[in-house]
């Protein structure tokens, strides 16, 4: 059986989830249409040749902070593509760390633990990617 | 083909991918990959990290549907992802280090698989469930709200320890190869767990967004997501998936399924065969 602090729990999970999606399903879609308005010519001929360095990257895809931060601030399209796109990996994050948030205010030990262990695997994971 | 015709066909794609996946209880990532892969040209390594991240999307778009008709068992997939997010991130980190010819080969090899276990019916549990003393200590067991049947349905949750030694598995599997996973959670906790075939596949599909989440970050730390082809993938398969799980509640998908299996064993076999010449 539910008790009501549980079901408050869920509707909280489903609010950041909500949210988390629509924010970042805007960044992304604004993030697109600016980056085909900055890039000019985009169904001609030359068009045509710019699709493959787009799609095979090969490394180049730049990763720092520094150029998230300065891009979005400049309203680069890419840059809040990619803004939008790291909003939407965090969104679970976010869920989980709700959920351990809540268990422990629902004084249940072994879910805050349970959950608590999920949030450090996922976001040791960045850290690792980053390393191997 | 143009940058703008590229991102149009990802996109629409996508919206099929999400649509489909979302009522048939799976990511949708399965879908996505062949279609990158084969039509548009995308890496197969590319095709992979933007998949893991419509993965993402589509959870967590369909999870916040299906959490509020409290549907989804929480407290079941919280457990499970104790072992399912170790796998998505040991296969995402493993995944640097394939070939393409490799990856391919498995990702054909997988989708072969899903479309024969979608071919065949869902069978519903008959055997008696063996009790389970962690699943009884953890209150594993729940119950939620069925439409089609208007009533509340109760169940008790069984053999959590091969839960978590398939969700293992199955994490491995999303890392890997850009999926969801629920192709191999749904069926093990339906017919192994005594979890009813729509609490299943919601708390499935709560889950597959953390563990998603767990692989996507690998691939975005190591920059192998590229938000070009990932863009249009995440937002078609949010849209679609939106409109899926608006029906899951009501429908009962023979047709759909049906497609699906013909569509998915048609490009396993393409996969498969651009694996072996590559």
């Amino acid at each position: 059986m539910k008790d009501s602090s549980e079901i408050r729990t869920e509707i909280l999970i489903s609010e950041i989830l909500r949210w988390g999606v629509r924010a970042s399903l805007a960044l992304i879609l604004v993030g697109s249409v600016l980056f085909f308005v900055q890039s000019g010519d985009w169904a001609g001929a030359d068009a045509k040749a710019k699709l493959a360095p787009l799609i095979s990257g090969g490394g180049s895809f730049p990763l720092s902070l520094g150029w998230l931060a300065s891009g979005v601030l400049s309203l680069d399209g890419m840059a809040v593509t990619v803004l939008g796109l790291a909003l939407l990996i965090a969104t679970p994050v976010l869920r989980v760390a709700a959920a351990v948030v809540s268990f422990a205010l629902a004084r249940d030990l072994a879910f805050t633990l349970i959950s608590a262990a999920v949030l450090v695997f996922v976001v040791a994971s960045f850290f690792l990617g980053a390393v191997g | 083909m143009t940058p703008l015709l590229f991102t149009l066909c990802a996109a629409l794609a996508s919206v099929f991918a999400g649509f489909v996946g979302s009522l048939v209880g799976i990511g949708g990532g399965v879908i996505v990959v062949p279609v990158l892969t084969l039509a548009l040209g995308v890496d197969i390594r590319h095709a992979i990290a933007a998949s893991i991240v419509a993965v993402v999307a589509t959870s967590s778009a369909a999870a916040s549907t299906y959490v509020r008709e409290r549907m989804a068992n929480l407290r079941l997939g919280m457990f499970l992802e104790l072992s399912t997010t170790l796998g998505a991130m040991t296969g995402a980190l493993v995944a640097g280090y394939l070939s393409p010819k490799f990856l391919y080969i498995l990702f054909g090899c997988l989708a072969s698989w899903t479309a024969w276990h979608m071919a065949k019916k869902a069978k519903d549990v008959a055997e008696a469930l063996p009790p389970d003393a962690l699943a009884d200590k953890l209150l594993l067991h729940s119950s939620f709200f069925d439409k089609a049947q208007n009533r509340e349905v109760a169940y008790r949750v069984t053999r959590s320890k091969l839960g978590l030694g398939v969700g293992a598995i199955a994490g491995v599997l999303s890392g890997l190869l850009g999926i969801g996973g629920g192709a191999v959670k749904v069926p093990v906790m339906h017919l192994a767990m005594g979890v009813p075939i729509k609490a299943a596949t919601a708390t499935s599909n709560f889950m597959i967004g953390i563990t998603a989440a767990t692989g996507a970050a690998v691939y975005f730390a190591r920059g192998d997501l590229l938000p070009f082809v990932a863009a249009p993938v995440a937002v078609g398969i949010i849209a679609g998936s939106k409109l899926g799980s608006k029906l899951l509640g009501r429908t009962e998908s023979r047709l759909i399924r049906g497609l699906f299996v013909a569509v998915l064993g048609v490009m396993a076999l393409q996969l498969l065969y651009k694996g072996v010449t590559l």
